[in-house]
């Protein structure tokens, strides 16, 4: 009575994913130049736009909407530095969650911060 | 085994593709703990920006405020070329990835002025202010803003430090298309800092007094 030896089995890959790109299904290839200069110049635009609003001739639209017009455009230009200049918008979704989690911890601890101490309205 | 399975599929990918990283997630541990590490600078400059909006809520009147020492036309110029060295940032990374180093050199050594120019721009601020009366102790309002702005600068300074040493590695022949993650993660760096700079050009400088 002879026993067949068990058939080699190759370990599953456990461990050891397939790289992001495959992972993901995402694509990896960075922009060209003429695409980052475009980025340059709607970033050098919209800090333009940003630094018209020192400008007397738009205070008479009030704080608030200078206020949220400042945000909107501080907002868009982080936007596009982290997704173009640093590839978050190519990178894998890991990369993309994990340093949404330090802005979004960041923002919430901080806003929470300054409420408790009453610093809105003045 | 699975290392070496996974060694020898990043082996055979295909070229013009990033090389792939026999690593649990498939991704570089470099690239990995970089952004963790920008991550957890979320956390150090959002202390010390909120650190400073409450600084400045509780500044008493009549005491020297921003309204007394910012120069808005000279930070926006700051802020354009800190804006632009991300712009030179990228491309010196995409020089390398294609082999060019003169390229590269060049927009490295453009990065790392444009850096100096802001440094500089701060310290000509930092001394307008100083003889303004704004010491680092003078008010709330001061340590504040003196904490926050010279820890983005302490941070660009670090920055250009690292600029300066990609250029030497490459000087020596020591970088190439396929260490070029060492350069992209100098630029993850430098485009942390730029961001940041965004936000405090807006929340302090340009926000209504």
């Amino acid at each position: 009575m002879t026993q067949t030896p068990p058939a080699p089995t190759e370990a599953p890959p456990a461990q050891v994913r397939p790289p992001a790109d495959e992972h993901d299904g995402e694509q990896h290839e960075h922009p060209s130049d003429r695409q980052y200069v475009k980025i340059a110049l709607i970033l050098g635009a919209l800090t333009a736009l940003e630094v018209a609003t020192y400008f007397e001739s738009v205070h008479h639209l009030g704080d608030a909407a200078l206020y949220a017009l400042l945000v909107v455009l501080m907002v868009l230009k982080f936007i596009y530095v982290v997704a173009w200049f640093m590839h978050l918008k190519f990178d894998s979704v890991l990369l993309r969650r994990i340093f949404a989690a330090g802005v979004v911890l960041a923002l919430g601890v901080y806003l929470v911060m300054l409420t408790a101490f009453r610093i809105w309205g003045g | 085994m699975t290392d070496l399975a996974a060694s020898e599929r990043a082996a055979s990918a295909p070229t013009g593709t990033p090389p792939a990283h026999p690593t649990t997630t498939g991704l570089s541990h470099n690239k990995l703990a970089m952004w963790l590490f920008l991550g957890s600078e979320c956390l150090l400059f959002g202390a010390l920006i909120a650190t400073y909006m409450f600084a400045k809520s509780r500044l008493p009147a009549g005491e020297l405020g921003p309204n007394d020492v910012f120069d808005i036309p000279f930070t926006s110029v700051s802020s354009f070329v800190l804006l632009m060295s991300s712009l030179t940032m990228v491309l010196a990374l995409s020089a390398l990835t294609r082999g060019e180093e003169r390229g590269f050199r060049v927009w490295i050594v453009a990065t790392a002025l444009l850096g100096g120019t802001f440094i500089a721009g701060q310290v000509y601020e930092f001394t307008v202010f100083y003889n303004l009366g704004l010491g680092y102790t003078t008010n709330i309002f001061g340590s504040a803003f003196y904490t926050l702005t010279g820890f983005h600068g302490a941070h660009v300074t670090i920055g250009i430090v690292m600029l300066m040493s990609a250029l030497v590695a490459s000087l020596r022949g020591r970088l190439s298309p396929r260490n070029a993650e060492t350069v992209e993660l100098i630029g993850l760096y430098w485009h942390f800092v730029d961001i940041v700079w965004i936000l405090i050009f807006t929340i302090i400088y340009l926000f209504p007094q």
